[in-house]
């Protein structure tokens, strides 16, 4: 473990060393033509390679798991323009290595596809991915893509969908159509990862409701439109479940849980097809920020609803610092008991210097009103010199009830480091 | 202010209909005022009138710029971006800012639509997770990328956002310049005045001293290396701002300068936003 680090650590004096020269010369800072030129066709490559450690603050559960995990990740993006065009192509590798879970090693394809942009239309055909929403806590209406579980517990890392996206940008809105051939199971840390130690999900098998199981094709819709103060979406989707349900009552024909070779039981996550209707507002005014997200699904048992809404206030240039504070808080809800997420409010407060290393520090907690069981966090970066960033992150729970979701998370709370290059 | 504007490389205002209006008043009222003195008051809201002419009608323009940030010990640190803007005949301009470098981030966007006294609209691209957000607009004094410029110093010039007083005509390098006093009328400026020097050549601004909250003077812009654009618009490509309080400077560069390219309002709506590169 210590000598892994140790090389990690050579491998970053080694590109420091090799990129500390900054110009003196202010007449340099034109002469490398490193960014592109709407005039010129040209080949953008950028990326970044990030070392990442997690210190967890409790031993492990089991042998084959460890307290300090290393793991690096590298993310290039390729991107190719011809000049005065309307064609863009991406392509965007995602690898990572990690030291103790093999689940955790493992690599996508974020991003392959071509962007033909016209004057009211744009058709995007290929993988890529897709950010819908406002809140901060939860995304709940973020449903093209399937989450890349075993990145973070933040469900911000998304794996690459295959989709034909047609948007019409009209006065009375843009609307967008999504063909979605192909299905993406959900990552889960292995029984050798953490966290989620546990809950142990069977990482070789799958239930679906549908007979093309994950080569269904799946369809959304979304209408969204910005008026004055309002940025509103509704949106549609029926198709296969990115969210898996887990059972242990026979589904689909088909047991849902088994026995690994230790002689322990897994959930074998179970993806039916669903309805789901979705509203997201905000509404932004003065240095305020007012929030909604909300969802209506069928097709995982009963019909359910769930929302989350929340403001964020924000104190610019606090007492002439530059310092930007802010405050977030969000009310989560949902129908199902089976989500952390049922009855409970977070609070966070995010702190920008506005500084020449851009450091920036997020904390917060959300508590559930009824059981009182906790999931906190911390987010903290700041540049190094050009192109690199230290980025320091904890998560965790605490005062967790026996009976809640978060159970899964208890004696898992992590310190994490990351050290970023990017080019 | 708009000869350093990084969100709207340019200005833009109140109607076209209202501003002529206006100008016709001011140049009305100069006419008789040859007679009866015009006012320090009435002279300066003439030159940031005819300052302010001479930019309108640039239809859209786009630009590259390098924002080199210099601490106390003379370290720098480079920022690279393109700009690109919208002139809008019934309200404020919109823009478009891609963010190049530092590396992490890359691809990294802001639109804005300008309003005038109104909060202006404001859109943030985040790359690394898709996602567009709405901003609140509200912050004015707060330092843009670390930088010595405020926000405020990036935003669009309008008429009413300030009141105006002529203070006195002086020699200004080889050039002669008009010295005027700008009052911010908008809230939550950082500033109590600004004192602002067009040459009367051009109506080009040449130098702007910002006074704090306090009085105190604050920092010093200075435009330099004035380039002609279609045979009619000024503009500075170099600007160094130099904070008088803690000794940093930033100066922002400028290269291919482009008018009337083209540009459509699909240039500068969310999902030219999101696929911004």
């Amino acid at each position: 473990m210590l000598h892994k680090l140790k090389k990690l650590t050579i491998i970053f004096a080694v590109i420091m060393v090799s990129n500390a020269s900054v110009g003196q010369n202010i007449d340099d800072y034109f002469s490398d033509s490193d960014y592109f030129s709407a005039s010129e066709s040209a080949l953008s490559v950028s990326g970044e390679l990030i070392v990442q450690v997690r210190q967890f603050i409790d031993p492990a559960l089991r042998d084959s798991q460890s307290r300090t995990n290393a793991s690096v990740s590298f993310e290039p993006e390729f991107y190719y323009e011809a000049a005065e065009s309307n064609d863009r192509f991406t392509f965007k590798p995602f690898m990572r290595w990690d030291d103790s879970d093999d689940e955790r090693t493992h690599a996508d394809i974020r991003e392959l596809n071509w962007h033909h942009v016209a004057d009211t239309w744009e058709i995007k055909t290929g993988v890529s991915s897709v950010f819908w929403g406002v809140t901060e806590t939860v995304h709940l209406v973020n449903v093209i893509n399937q989450i890349d579980g075993v990145e973070n517990l933040d469900e911000e890392d998304l794996l690459g969908q295959p989709m034909i996206n047609l948007t019409l940008v009209k006065n009375w809105g843009n609307l967008d159509v999504f063909i979605l051939p192909g299905f993406r199971e959900r990552t889960f840390a292995s029984r050798d990862g953490r966290p989620g130690s546990n809950s142990l999900i069977s990482v070789d098998q799958a239930i679906y409701q549908s007979s093309a199981k994950q080569h269904r094709t799946d369809l959304a819709l979304r209408w969204s439109r910005s008026v004055d103060i309002w940025d509103i979406g509704v949106a549609y989707f029926h198709g296969t479940s990115r969210e898996p349900r887990f059972s242990d009552q026979i589904t689909y024909g088909k047991t849902s849980t088994q026995v690994n070779a230790y002689g322990e039981v897994e959930l074998i996550p179970i993806y039916d097809v669903i309805d789901q209707l979705s509203v997201d507002l905000q509404a932004t005014y003065d240095a305020w920020l007012f929030k909604l997200e909300a969802i209506t699904r069928s097709g995982q048992d009963e019909r359910f609803s769930a929302a989350a809404a929340g403001f964020e206030y924000t104190l610019f240039d606090l007492a002439m610092s530059g310092i930007d504070v802010g405050i977030v808080s969000e009310y989560l809800y949902d129908e199902r008991d089976i989500k952390a997420t049922d009855d409970d409010l977070s609070l966070a407060v995010r702190l920008a210097f506005n500084d020449v290393y851009s450091t920036e520090l997020l904390a917060g907690v959300a508590r559930d009103l009824n059981n009182k069981s906790q999931y906190f966090f911390v987010e903290a970066s700041r540049r190094i010199g050009d192109s690199f960033k230290l980025a320091l992150e904890v998560r965790g729970v605490s005062n967790v009830d026996k009976a809640d979701p978060l159970m899964v998370l208890s004696g898992d709370n992590f310190a994490q480091l990351e050290l970023g290059y990017y080019f | 202010m708009k000869v350093y504007l990084l969100f709207n490389i340019s200005k833009l205002n109140i109607s076209k209909a209202a501003l002529s209006l206006f100008a016709a008043a001011t140049l009305c009222f100069s006419i008789v005022s040859v007679a009866a003195a015009q006012t320090p008051e009435e002279r300066g809201l003439e030159i940031a009138l005819e300052a302010d002419k001479r930019d309108t009608g640039f239809v859209d323009n786009r630009a590259q710029m390098v924002m080199v940030l210099r601490d106390k010990r003379g370290t720098e640190r480079a920022r690279k971006m393109r700009t690109s803007a919208l002139e809008r005949s019934d309200d404020g301009d919109w823009s478009m800012t891609i963010f190049d470098q530092p590396a992490d981030v890359k691809g990294t966007a802001l639109l804005t639509y300008s309003h005038g006294l109104e909060p202006d609209d404001q859109w943030l691209y985040l790359p690394a997770l898709k996602r567009v957000k709405r901003i609140s607009s509200r912050n004015k004094s707060g330092p843009f990328m670390g930088s010595e410029f405020a926000f405020e110093d990036m935003s669009s010039f309008e008429v009413e956002k300030y009141k105006y007083k002529f203070e006195r005509q002086e020699a200004c390098g080889e050039l002669t310049c008009l010295v005027s006093e700008w009052i911010p009328q908008y809230d939550n400026s950082g500033y109590s005045r600004t004192i602002i020097w067009h040459d009367t050549a051009e109506y080009r601004m040449q130098k702007i001293d910002f006074y704090g909250r306090r009085g105190k003077l604050l920092k010093t812009l200075v435009p330099e290396n004035y380039q002609l654009y279609n045979e009619r618009f000024w503009r500075p490509l170099k600007l160094e701002m130099t904070n008088h309080k803690n000794g940093k400077s930033t100066v922002l560069l400028f290269k291919d300068y482009e008018f009337a390219v083209g540009l459509t309002e699909r240039d500068f709506d969310q999902t030219a936003l999101k696929s911004a590169k």
